[in-house]
């Protein structure tokens, strides 16, 4: 057989465009107490919201490195502009967008996307959400779907009741960054009864060399709503360590739904350390769909917490690491009450040298007697260079739960090769259907075009690596 | 006459075993061979090496198809110069529906494209003259398929991509008497004079219903004897055994 043609940048030419670097400011880099005054002033926020930040800032200072999973020794915080502003205000119609701008969304499939009836577009470039909109049926029933700045300023009450409360400043030293500089990201409050049913959707993108980029997303579903979020991540390449620390909470109030999609799409030197959690309460539900692809490193651990009894979650995930990557990802479930489930089906891919671990936590507390946890994890190995690992932990505190663990490694088979290719399918054709169809069970929980991205996505790691 | 396959004095291996030690095979457009013999002899080998399987070794010897050597060519290639493979065990795929699927691998062996209507029009009525559930072709390719609805699914892959030469491995095994005349019958329809049939087989009920040209008796990896369509009712009678003694002489 032929061997094995290397390729260690594949072509991302749809994803990796760049824009000239074109802002107003940047402050100098590194984190200190005047950048995070000099961010909260630029933003006109009130003192409560930088009151948070420097407590955050504080804990920042205190905080050390996490000691277990990837090595993050290449991240130079100093060396990291936490804050650049594009040159344009919140725009409410895609007209009013600067065209460079609009190129690059353009290119990812933005304003097609909301033709499909998408409900609502928040696209953030950089920093700021440049680009908002909102079908008008939505207003009338209440709902508020806009950029974090916008909620501070608007919705002050319910921010400062839900802001930093599901995820606390003090979890680890990323989310006290991230709370200390966090910038942009979207707001979602649909009260109760409200059920849509269009997904929303939000798409983020990183754009300038050496900034981080530290949105925050904070989802309200009140009592017996309904809602599905949608945020896809894509960004362009750049030589130096790119860092993302964002923060996304989640509140699903009893007897409410709230589906959660997220892919994420890193460049190749990213750090992307993402802290996600939900607060589920009472027969209420939180549905996780996940597709994790680049990135250099990623630790991700979304978190269900079911404290209202009868409350569920579900999580589907699939991670993509190929060479010089090292996706650290898994979820943790903490059933605090009576009656509650969870569902777990994880899967990772690696290839060309990419390490995958499955990091999880499932925690059943005293109270929770009568819950469920199933988790399965499989992982595929396209190569014998590539690591894969689980690692779950799992703290049970009472016998009357249902618990389930299954995990499969394995390869992709010769004979569903020899299959496909006694079809006439190429040996690239025939993988690339074998790794797409173990991805199914994910890409099938996704909105029609997020599938057909990430098979697309699937195709593009796979491109030049099987010869 | 018009040589379709020939088989020189192949020898084949698979894990440093030999499996395959001189055979010959040769055929013409137009005919039905059936290969039989014992378990163990080597005729799923044959179809696999056909098909260039990268399980298997060719220690010498010469596969020509069309006069074409394809003894380097790989899987994919060798299905597009016209040759088609029924598995004893097809493969579950999820991911893609059967019916995309037979698009999709219409398309690979097609030089041009396929017309939808017309390709619409054909799986209609092969699914109709298969018995097939029509709500199959909307399922992940043979995933949850019975065993007897994933061989009818290989029957319906053959007649869809038309190839010039279809092998089938041991297509009618576990299938019940209705299924295997449901196979016949796909056979039939596929079968005129410028293809060719290639059935491995146990037993001879799939053949009740089919022209046979050939009967090829395989035993330790050589064909030891080929006769018409009356040597298979007599292995049916007698089995292999005396066919066995005489390679042991």
């Amino acid at each position: 057989m032929a061997s094995k043609t290397k390729v260690e940048d594949i072509n991302r030419n749809i994803y990796d465009i760049k824009d000239k670097d074109n802002y107003e400011f940047k402050i100098q880099k590194g984190l200190s107490r005047e950048i995070v005054e000099e961010i909260s002033k630029k933003k006109n926020e009130p003192e409560w919201m930088l009151d948070i930040r420097l407590k955050a800032l504080e804990a920042y200072n205190k905080l050390e490195l996490p000691t277990w999973g990837p090595d993050l020794s290449e991240l130079k915080m100093d060396e990291i502009a936490t804050y650049v502003k594009p040159k344009t205000n919140l725009n409410t119609s895609w007209d009013d967008v600067p065209e460079d701008i609009k190129n690059t969304f353009d290119r990812l499939g933005i304003p097609e996307a909301e033709k499909k009836s998408l409900a609502g577009v928040g696209a953030q470039y950089d920093s700021e959400v440049v680009y908002h909109s909102i079908k008008e049926d939505l207003i009338k029933q209440g709902v508020i779907y806009t950029d974090m700045e916008t909620a501070v300023r608007e919705y002050p009450e319910i921010v400062k009741e839900h802001f930093m409360k599901c995820v606390p400043i003090t979890d680890h030293k990323f989310v006290a960054l991230h709370a200390a500089v966090w910038s942009g990201g979207s707001f979602v409050y649909v009260p109760e009864n409200v059920k849509l049913d269009i997904p929303l959707q939000s798409y983020f993108r990183l754009n300038s060399p050496e900034s981080g980029q530290f949105e925050h997303t904070l989802i309200i579903v009140e009592k017996g709503a309904s809602l599905h979020f949608i945020e896809g991540c894509s960004a362009p390449k750049y030589n130096k360590v790119n860092l993302h620390a964002g923060c996304v909470e989640l509140y699903v109030k009893d007897d409410a739904y709230l589906r959660y999609s997220t892919i994420e799409n890193w460049s190749k030197n990213m750090m992307n350390l993402n802290t996600k959690k939900a607060i589920v309460g009472k027969n209420a539900q939180i549905d996780w769909v996940t597709g994790s692809f680049g990135s250099k490193v990623s630790m991700l651990y979304p978190m269900s917490i079911l404290n209202g009894e009868g409350a569920k979650t579900e999580y589907t995930g699939i991670t993509f690491a190929g060479a010089g990557q090292n996706l650290d990802t898994g979820f943790k479930v903490i059933h605090n009450a009576p009656n509650t489930s969870s569902v777990v089906n994880s899967k990772s891919i690696s290839k060309d040298g990419g390490a995958c671990t499955y990091r999880a936590l499932v925690r059943i507390s005293e109270k929770a007697k009568g819950s469920k946890c199933s988790v399965s994890c499989e992982s595929l190995m396209l190569d014998d260079i590539s690591r894969s690992d689980t690692i779950p932990v799992n703290d049970i505190e009472t016998d009357e739960v249902e618990f389930s663990h299954e995990a499969k490694i394995g390869k992709i088979s010769d004979k569903e090769i020899f299959y496909l290719m006694s079809r006439g399918l190429s040996e690239e054709d025939a993988k690339a259907m074998i790794v797409r169809g173990f991805a199914y069970p994910v890409s099938k929980e996704l909105p029609v075009e997020y599938a057909v991205e990430m098979n697309n996505l699937i195709n593009i790691e796979l491109e030049g690596s099987i010869g | 006459m018009d040589k379709l396959l020939e088989i020189k004095d192949l020898h084949v291996s698979a894990q440093n075993k030999e499996i395959l030690k001189g055979l010959n095979l040769s055929i013409n457009r137009g005919e039905v061979h059936v290969i039989m013999g014992p378990n163990g002899a080597g005729k799923s080998t044959l179809a696999n090496v056909i098909l260039n399987n990268p399980q298997y070794t060719k220690i010498s010897g010469k596969i020509r198809f069309e006069g074409e050597n394809i003894n380097e060519l790989k899987t994919n290639e060798i299905a597009k110069k016209g040759i088609f493979m029924s598995f004893q065990s097809p493969e579950e795929i999820p991911g893609i529906s059967t019916l995309n699927f037979l698009k999709y691998a219409k398309n690979k062996v097609s030089d041009e494209p396929v017309k939808s209507f017309k390709f619409r029009y054909l799986l209609k009525k092969y699914i109709d003259e298969l018995n097939m559930n029509p709500k199959l072709i909307e399922r992940n390719l043979n995933v949850g398929f019975s065993g007897g609805e994933k061989k009818k699914n290989e029957i319906l892959q053959m007649l869809v991509l038309e190839p010039k030469l279809a092998i089938l491995d041991e297509t009618d095994s576990g299938l019940d008497v209705d299924a295997i005349r449901t196979v016949s019958k796909g056979i039939n329809m596929y079968k005129n004079d410028t293809n060719a049939v290639l059935i491995i087989t146990h037993n001879n009920k799939i053949l009740e219903n089919l022209d046979v040209d050939y009967v090829h008796i395989l035993v330790d990896g050589k064909i030891v004897k080929t006769g018409k369509r009356e040597l298979a009712d007599e292995i049916e009678k007698n089995g292999y055994e005396k066919y066995k003694k005489v390679e042991e002489e």
